[in-house]
């Protein structure tokens, strides 16, 4: 048994190189004074820095911002949206809706899990690929094993709008060439050379495009919380201003029944 | 052209509407029982949870072990982590549905946490009630292949990595839950086997750990005990959140001189 040794020895004591502040005289953050060392940086600049501790340059911030942008779709019919838009419409508070919204984001199908999973998903592909396997065999086995590939296939429909834009930015940034981009879109030509017809979405892309900037899988994760959120006020705002209740209800006929018939207690 | 309308599906839930409004319930059933016009007489809170999340009506040992355990659960204390999560929104006057929040987010992890618990029931699942097969489990456990959003678990779930020995509470807990469930359930089992484990574990068993035998033994999935677990530990929280807001910040730790920031650039020089 361990025991509480671990617990005694953390009582009352943190000991960091994240950060503090200093009542009336200074904020650390990472090693820096955030009001002096660091106000070269935009928000951005800083996020990143608070996750990795490392600074990026101009043109990978200008791809990471972008992300974001690209991610921020204000239609309250999407799931995560539909949270911070019901809320909005039985009067809850922003904060509630917005946070609420922003956790349902870890999700299965989109956000949280692929996110991660795709980054990780390419480093151990690349890790392969320079151990000698080859990357059909990569792709076989990942689909053979979980019956699909993060970042590859779309819900609602197959294709990606924004990988067109974001390629367009990334080439004007001089990122798009880099390896785990390239290896991105080698994956979805072996997909579709294949017979399973999926291409590539935007975490793929997004992943790709954080990993060549070094970041690990759960950097990448961390970096992507928020990429959904500016899409989540328009919703929020929308609903809070129309009618209360009045955001896409339901009537009791709605609720299609499956179980089993009616009984006595 | 028929258009398709969109609706919920639902094995739990049915109602009828008010002749005069579409979306008012005249009567609503939870799983064939009608709600209000005999459930609510008849059933007491825990057999309608039971009922929620197995659509069948509860045995009586099993509402009378689902009982105890919400009674063993509802409040972790103010030192747990989900608890002192709601309390850091109550006493600065948060929104109570944010310390509520704030108590899930905490108490969904993974050191006495709602997704340990989760854990500890695919345990049960795999090793079921075979000493060996646990003791093999616990000393060798699996690691994930995929990354996931939930980072690998640091110590055999169920147990307390930073335990000496089984704490009383735990001790009492698992004790009297398993009196209430059969002789040939999980919770007599663990109390049987539970020394054996723990040496397996290295670690003294949690309150966790008894809560994942014992909604194992009621039948549940593990994601359904993972929500069940997130849910029986919010009333202390919400206590302990409203109690702190009473107190204020004056009378909350605020670890004034606990900081050690190793590479603070210090303060600047007036030039």
């Amino acid at each position: 048994m361990n025991g509480p040794r671990q617990l005694e020895a953390s009582m009352d004591r943190l000991v960091t190189q994240m950060g503090g502040w200093f009542p009336g005289q200074r904020t650390v953050f990472r090693g820096h004074d955030l009001h002096h060392d660091l106000s070269d940086l935009d928000w951005m600049g800083l996020y990143v820095f608070g996750i990795t501790g490392r600074r990026f340059s101009p043109a990978q911030l200008t791809v990471l911002h972008r992300i974001w942008t690209y991610t921020s779709y204000p239609d309250p019919r999407l799931w995560n949206n539909r949270v911070a838009a019901v809320a909005g419409s039985v009067r809850s508070t922003g904060s509630l809706a917005i946070s609420a919204a922003m956790a349902v984001s870890e999700a299965t199908i989109y956000g949280g899990r692929p996110v991660i999973r795709c980054i990780d998903f390419f480093q151990k592909s690349k890790q392969q690929q320079e151990a000698g396997a080859n990357l059909v065999d990569i792709v076989k086995w990942q689909i053979d094993k979980y019956r699909g590939i993060p970042g590859y296939g779309r819900p609602i429909v197959g294709v990606d709008e924004r990988i067109g834009p974001m390629m367009k930015l990334a080439a004007e940034q001089g990122l798009d060439q880099q390896p785990f981009v390239r290896l991105a879109f080698d994956v979805e030509r072996v997909l579709l050379e294949g017979r399973y017809r999926l291409r590539m979405n935007f975490a793929a892309l997004s992943a790709a495009l954080t990993a060549d900037m070094g970041f690990s899988a759960r950097e990448h994760y961390l970096y992507f919380i928020p990429c959904f959120v500016a899409g989540m006020l328009p919703c929020f705002v929308d609903a809070s201003v129309k009618p209360e209740g009045a955001f896409f209800p339901l009537s009791c006929d709605r609720v299609s029944y499956l179980g089993v018939p009616e009984r006595v207690w | 052209m028929s258009e398709q309308r969109d609706s919920i599906h639902t094995r739990i839930w049915r109602e009828q509407a008010e002749p005069d409004n579409a979306f008012a319930a005249q009567r609503c059933w939870c799983a064939g029982y009608d709600v209000y016009g005999d459930l609510l007489r008849k059933a007491s809170w825990t057999e309608y949870l039971f009922l929620l999340f197995r659509g069948e009506r509860p045995a009586r040992w099993q509402a009378a072990l689902l009982e105890a355990l919400a009674v063993a659960l509802a409040n972790p204390g103010p030192r747990d982590a989900s608890v002192s999560a709601a309390m850091n929104g109550g006493v600065a006057g948060s929104t109570y549905a944010s310390c509520l929040m704030a108590a899930l987010a905490a108490g969904a992890g993974q050191l006495g946490g709602a997704h340990e618990v989760a854990l500890a029931m695919q345990l049960w699942r795999r090793a079921g009630m075979r000493l060996e097969a646990w003791q093999a489990a616990l000393q060798h456990p699996e690691v994930e292949e995929r990354v996931d959003i939930w980072p690998q678990i640091e110590h055999a779930p169920g147990f307390d990595p930073h335990g000496a020995s089984c704490a009383l509470p735990v001790r009492q807990t698992l004790q009297y839950l398993a009196q209430i469930g059969a002789p040939s359930g999980e919770l007599a089992w663990l109390q049987q086997h539970r020394l054996a484990l723990e040496t397996a574990a290295n670690a003294p068993l949690a309150m966790s750990g008894v809560a994942a035998a014992a909604l194992q033994q009621l039948g549940l999935s593990a994601r359904e005990g993972e929500m069940l677990f997130l849910l029986l530990r919010l009333p202390g929280a919400a206590a302990h959140a409203l109690e702190q807001e009473e107190h204020g910040v004056g009378k909350y730790p605020f670890y004034r001189d606990g900081l050690n920031v190793t590479n603070d650039p210090g303060p600047r020089l007036a030039t």
